[in-house]
């Protein structure tokens, strides 16, 4: 709990409304979706103006008292859980304001705690497009997908968060203002400081505002299903429709334990015996679409899919998809704890990727579902057990250890969107080097001095 | 024996199914209470690891765990989202059950829901001796919704907008009913609910016109107590039981095939909490409660799927009418096209949907009683999506969101008209 005179300060900087310091409200800030030990933070402020985020930052800063900005508290590594027990949480949820969509210009300016898919259809209905589609954008924020650099589905043609951020304004630890990029598609004004924001973690700075980079909407859409008897097969399809110059904005995968577990659940008639489902979607001029969507049946079919269905209308593609957004809620259905990993590997490594998952979990006695983002490497693993029992969750302790090791054999990452946090930071050596930890320390130490801004995460200072 | 050690002990038993959720905070993006407030000890996550830390003895506060759990409508918005599909809207109720009777039940809320709304005679005879007495103390308030305000009684009801109580409620202008079935024709128990049988009898009236018209014979005891959701709510378990026992002797003096409310939360509650509870009761009543349960059925449910009503072409002058999935209805029930098939029934009606549709209204029964500041932040809303859906009507199925609808528009003046969609329905038969 924090001191009587700091509490009445930020009342009286918030108003009560905003400060949150009772033992039962501190406890709903201690965790957020990854599987950590919870820390109590000491207090929760909730700043309603991009002036009092900056007052707050100043007055933490002051005070030596380390600060988490927290938004929607998704993050899968430990990004927002507190340092300590004197941390102030900093909510970003009172700063939710859509400042600015222009269509001539193509770009938006948010503040930190606009939500991800109220922006999105804010967008759309200007008939623009934000491609960025996180699992959690239906209550993630903005400020937390960059400063996780969040991907999602559209990964492979659309890229990921960091591929639309223009411009970035934050609060440097001591509460500054710092000011990056600009409503232009061109800006060399001095460091590129909002591409240091992006993936920092909240431990470089607090984000306040942000340029997004909107695109026109694709005209049309066209998704494909296609089964496979093993993941090698599904893996070379993959191969073979990116060389045959095709970018589909959705590539998705589901391993066979997936699929039976689906479906077990749905009673959908899936293919039980197949090794791999991949689920895939081109989108662009209808005649491109229509081109490409040609190609892509074609390349399946050469590649030994022994189905390839095409829907005929959104009602028929609705039913398809079922399977891919059903792989999470049915797989968290069959044990109490879910650890949801993204080791992320070269696209063509997948199937050595996936024997390794599958043979690690064999190897520590685990259940394991797979599903993922087939066009870009980036696979979840899915950890089914019961984090109560001390002995299971050892094992799934060690086989991640292990299966990090293959994805780093693989030239592969620790983290393809989920990020580092606490979760993986003590990987995070292996997979670059220690010059990159002190450097990384050392840039830390020079913005963050006093060492406030969320100290443990990533690289720690 | 009635420790916090002791309760914590028996909040374990809800650990089970507490450890399912995997804390992905999904139930923010659908929860209306965090929707008005932000604060994560409003959305299941935060609740669900308050009640957790208090069974772990890692928060030794009940009472501020009973007041988080009690900021909840309990509309189920967040289980029919949660990906590993918690049930949360047992743990909540059992929660409520277990710290509500540790800390003790308000003294009201006792007398009302263990001898009021349990005892069918008494509560019948304090409405009908209030309900002469309003026009001394009611003041009109929405000219299009017939709703009034009570200054006088503002202590009780505070700004409320309400419909006034009816000057003879439904049980009273119908009495006992046990029609026989033409020929082997379906007969169903009409259960109508408080609201239904003391505030919009008209609507209870309408769905008995309705069902005499399709020749459905219809058993309606004048001796129905709550269906006990209100006590659920509460955490008294006990008052439930109460009216669970009345209103099973009630039911079971004649057969029926369905039974039906035109009020989502009663039809629910038969359906998902009367067999739960009635083991609690007996073999003999568990075992009657579980029949009856199977033969709850949304009354619209009843008239698209069983009696096959059909839609039919609007006029060209159809009024635009919008309508709102009550939480218990569409979440609970699983009941979300056959309200809209029943409004295209009406030519003179047109559907034109608005908005977010199924988020909660913010009523949530007693919710609204004890938090009345949040239910009309959270109804603002759904206000502002029926207004710019631009329909003259809003219809709903449940009179609970009638209520709440009907308030929010009297506050902000506007003209709209809130109706049962059974009403829209009766309106065609001649």
């Amino acid at each position: 709990m924090a001191g009587q005179a700091l509490v009445k300060d930020f009342e009286a900087m918030l108003g009560k409304e905003n400060v949150f310091g009772s033992e039962a409200d501190r406890q709903t800030y201690s965790y957020d979706s990854a599987v950590l030990t919870p820390v109590v933070p000491a207090l929760v402020v909730r700043p309603t103006s991009v002036e009092q985020l900056g007052l707050c930052v100043k007055k933490l800063y002051d005070n030596g008292i380390p600060m988490t900005v927290r938004g929607a508290g998704t993050n899968l590594s430990g990004g927002t859980i507190p340092d300590n027990s004197d941390t102030v949480v900093i909510l970003t949820t009172g700063l939710t304001r859509i400042l600015e969509i222009n269509a001539s210009d193509l770009y938006a300016v948010v503040e930190p705690g606009v939500i991800t898919a109220d922006f999105a259809t804010a967008v759309s209905r200007q008939n623009l497009f934000y491609p960025p589609d996180p699992g959690s954008q239906a209550v993630s924020t903005i400020a937390g997908n960059i400063a996780e650099n969040a991907g999602g589905l559209r990964g492979l043609k659309y890229g990921c968060t960091k591929d639309y951020v223009m411009g970035i304004k934050f609060f440097d630890a001591t509460g500054a203002l710092v000011k990056s990029g600009s409503r232009t598609v061109k800006c060399v004004t001095g460091y590129n400081l909002a591409g240091m924001m992006v993936q920092s973690e909240g431990t470089l700075g607090v984000i306040s505002q942000a340029v997004l980079k909107l695109v026109p909407p694709p005209k049309a859409g066209k998704a494909l299903m296609a089964v496979f008897a093993n993941v090698q097969d599904a893996a070379e399809a993959v191969a073979d429709i990116i060389a045959a110059h095709v970018v589909p904005c959705t590539l998705e995968f589901l391993d066979n334990n997936t699929i039976v577990r689906v479906d077990d659940f749905t009673k959908a008639g899936l293919p039980r015996e197949a090794g791999a489902i991949l689920l895939i979607e081109v989108d662009g001029h209808p005649a491109q679409v229509a081109e490409e969507a040609g190609v892509v049946e074609k390349v399946l079919k050469a590649n030994s899919a022994i189905d390839v269905k095409v829907p005929k209308d959104a009602a028929e593609k609705f039913k398809l998809w079922e399977a891919r957004r059903m792989a999470l809620p049915v797989l968290a259905r069959c044990r109490p704890t879910t650890v949801l990993e993204d080791a992320t590997v070269p696209r063509s490594r997948i199937p050595a990727m996936m024997k390794a998952v599958n043979d690690i979990a064999a190897k520590y006695h685990l259940e394991v579902g797979t599903f993922g983002h087939a066009g870009d490497g980036n696979l979840h693993p899915t950890f089914l057990c019961d984090k109560r029992d001390a002995d299971e969750f050892r094992r799934v302790e060690e086989a991640i250890d292990e299966m990090f090791d293959t994805a780093l054999k693989l030239q592969g990452t620790l983290s393809g969107e989920h990020g580092i946090g606490t979760a993986k930071a003590k990987w995070m050596e292996k997979e670059t080097s220690r010059g990159t930890i002190l450097f990384s320390q050392r840039l830390r130490r020079a913005l963050d001095p006093r060492g406030l801004l969320n100290p443990t995460k990533l690289v720690g200072i | 024996m009635n420790t916090l050690h002791d309760l914590a002990k028996r909040l374990m038993a809800l650990e089970d199914r507490i450890v399912y959720c995997m804390k992905c905070g999904f139930c923010q993006g659908v929860c209306p209470m965090f929707g008005a407030s932000g604060m994560e000890a409003d959305v299941t996550r935060g609740k669900l690891v308050l009640i957790s830390n208090l069974a772990h003895e890692m928060i030794r506060d009940p009472e501020a765990v009973a007041d988080k759990l009690g900021r909840c409508l309990l509309c189920g918005s967040c289980q029919a989202t949660c990906p590993p599909g918690v049930k949360i809207m047992d743990v909540f109720l059992e929660a409520r059950e277990l710290i509500y009777g540790y800390l003790g039940l308000n003294p009201v809320k006792k007398m009302i829901f263990r001898i009021l709304l349990a005892k069918p005679a008494l509560f019948n005879f304090a409405m009908r001796v209030s309900a002469p007495m309003q026009r001394m103390v009611f003041r009109k308030t929405g000219e299009a919704q017939g709703t009034a305000c009570a200054p006088m009684l503002s202590f009780m009801l505070g700004d409320r907008h309400i419909r006034p109580l009816a000057a003879t409620p439904l049980h009273a202008e119908y009495g006992f009913v046990d029609e026989p079935r033409s020929g082997d024709g379906l007969k169903v128990a009409f259960f109508p609910g408080c609201v239904g049988d003391k505030m919009y009898t008209d609507m209870a009236g309408a769905c008995l016109k309705v069902l005499r018209h399709h020749k459905v014979a219809v058993y309606m005891p004048d001796k129905l107590a709550c269906c006990g959701l209100p006590a659920l709510s509460s955490g008294d378990a006990e008052g439930m039981l109460r009216e669970l026992k009345t209103n099973l002797d009630a039911l079971s003096a004649s057969d029926f095939d369905y039974i039906m409310s035109p009020c989502a939360s009663c039809t629910s509650c038969i359906r998902e909490h009367w067999p739960r509870y009635a083991a609690r009761l007996g073999s003999h009543e568990q075992k009657f409660a579980r029949e009856t349960a199977a033969k709850a059925l949304d009354i619209n449910a009843f008239l698209i799927d069983v009696l096959k009503v059909q839609p039919v072409r609007s006029n060209a002058n159809a009024w635009a009418v919008t309508y709102h999935d009550s939480c218990h209805l569409k979440k609970t029930l699983g009941v979300a096209s056959q309200p809209r098939a029943l409004i295209a029934a009406n030519p003179a009606y047109a559907l034109t949907e608005m908005a977010e549709a199924d988020r909660c209204c913010g009523c949530g029964g007693s919710f609204n009683l004890f938090h009345y500041d949040w239910s009309r932040r959270i109804g603002q809303r759904k206000r502002d999506n029926v207004v710019a859906s631009g329909a003259r009507i809003v219809a709903a199925a449940c009179p609970a969101c009638m209520m709440q609808l009907e308030d929010v528009l009297s506050h902000n003046h506007d003209p709209v008209l809130v109706r049962h969609t059974v009403e829209l329905y009766a309106e065609s038969l001649r």
